[in-house]
């Protein structure tokens, strides 16, 4: 029964594809189409666009997807203890506090680190 | 089993059409609320001449000119990636659905207002489907090879990763106390016991405001901000696929709104049980479903109603705010509500 209801989200994912692809391919065969110099230009401010858009960028963006990472596996981690918590007792409690205490010591560098500060 | 799939793909396409029909009426609702705001009237012609009040056939005319524009596919991008983000925008928006309610389900319910039931990890899927929208996002703002949209995608993804935590952490309380990431098990919950915003407020606001942040809202639609960005990741696209972004993240505040009702509203129920959840039959049925989206429409007119109220925040406040306040404080939320749970369980 299990394997049945994600077939179903499969059938889901078929209608969405279906609905995403069909106005593409109606706009493609029914809507004007005048090609002009000026109109497939970069829209920026009317001059020719200057320098290069796809540049490297800063190291910032990584950080903070390193500190998501972290964080989300352990959200990750966090919700199957949510669930059956009412069967683990009181030491549960002791041991998730325990982990927290340690990613929240990461974040804690991190902060006094600068790192969290946007420039 | 094939009458089964056959039942569910049909129940699938009322799904889609209805949720994409909602769409198509919320943005007209959206003008009509902006314009209300701002004392004007909004759209009210469209549909004059056939004796249709109010503009109601306003939507059809936006839809119509989505089709009928000339698509202007710029030189300079990188066409794969263009063609496809528009496309991963809407499926994610859509296949989130899959596992939420509509209204009542169970074993003894004539009909299952959900397109998968009885799938146990319920809550997870739709978090984790959501993030996947991040990728149209990125790609489209990387593929557009245009500074404004690469800005807006580039801050979209540092805004969309940020406040995925806080979004995640918020609902563990209410998944903690309800012990299921089944949607129609916390309801049922929230039925015997009391509504989730009672017992979880502090988890209902992270919830509310992360909410906003992962669906590009004002306060925080830094992505798009067109003050500044001109329209952010979806400077360079036209008709359709400017529309299928625009379908997308109204889906994205459906989704949201329902999520928020089943998470800390009651879902279908009523508060001091005035709904009879046992009950069953086509009639209470139906009323459920009703009760299920006069909620969901006051929370949609609520997430319209804040986009009028707030202005912008500042980019560095943005990040501030998620990893500064709201990660931390949804990690208190989480262990005080574990420890009130346990006295609960130790005292009884």
């Amino acid at each position: 029964m299990v394997i049945n209801n994600y077939i179903f989200i499969g059938l889901l994912l078929l209608v969405a594809i279906t609905f995403a692809v069909l106005p593409l391919i109606v706009v493609a065969v029914i809507a004007p189409r005048k090609r002009s110099l000026a109109k497939s230009d970069t829209y920026e401010c009317g001059v020719r666009t200057y320098g290069e858009t796809w540049v490297r960028f800063r190291i910032q963006y990584y950080i903070y997807a390193l500190m998501f990472v972290v964080f989300d596996i352990e959200t990750v981690f966090l919700y199957p203890w949510a669930v059956s918590y009412a069967g683990l007792g009181a030491f549960a409690l002791i041991e998730m506090i325990v982990f927290l205490v340690i990613l929240s010591v990461g974040l804690a560098y991190a902060w006094a680190k600068g790192v969290l500060r946007w420039v | 089993m094939l009458w089964v799939a056959i039942g569910i793909l049909l129940k699938i396409l009322v799904v889609v059409s209805i949720a994409l029909g909602t769409v198509a009426y919320l943005i007209y609702v959206e003008r009509k609320v902006a314009a209300y705001a701002q004392d004007r009237v909004g759209p009210n012609r469209a549909g004059k001449e056939l004796g249709i009040p109010f503009g109601l056939l306003q939507p059809l005319a936006d839809g119509a000119k989505m089709v009928l524009k000339e698509d202007v596919i710029p030189g300079y991008v990188s066409r794969p990636l263009y063609m496809l983000a528009p496309v991963i925008a809407i499926v994610a928006a859509m296949i989130g659905f899959a596992v939420v309610p509509f209204g009542p389900v169970g074993p003894n319910q004539i009909m299952n207002f959900q397109i998968a039931p009885n799938i146990n990890i319920g809550i997870l899927y739709v978090f984790a489907i959501g993030s996947l929208a991040v990728y149209g996002i990125i790609l489209a703002g990387w593929a557009s090879n245009n500074k404004y949209a690469f800005l807006g995608a580039l801050r979209s993804s540092a805004q969309l990763i940020s406040y995925e935590i806080p979004l995640g952490m918020s609902i563990l309380g209410m998944v903690l106390i309800a012990g299921s990431l089944d949607l129609n098990q916390i309801v049922n919950w929230q039925d015997r016991r009391v509504w989730g915003v009672v017992v979880q407020p502090i988890g209902f606001l992270l919830f509310l405001v992360s909410a906003f942040a992962e669906t590009n809202r004002l306060p925080f639609d830094l992505p798009e901000s067109e003050q500044e960005l001109v329209g952010g990741y979806h400077t360079e696209y036209s008709a359709m696929k400017f529309g299928m972004f625009f379908l997308g993240e109204y889906l994205h505040v459906i989704t949201v709104s329902y999520l928020t009702v089943l998470l800390f509203f009651g879902g279908w129920s009523l508060p001091f049980h005035l709904l009879n959840q046992n009950q069953i039959g086509f009639l209470s049925a139906v009323f459920k479903v009703m009760v299920l989206l006069f909620k969901v429409a006051l929370m949609i007119l609520f997430i319209m109603w804040v986009r009028w109220t707030l202005p912008r925040f500042r980019y560095d406040h943005l990040m501030d705010l998620a990893w500064k306040s709201l990660i931390p404080l949804s990690l208190v939320n989480l262990v005080a509500t574990a420890a009130i749970v346990q006295l609960i369980y130790s005292s009884r």
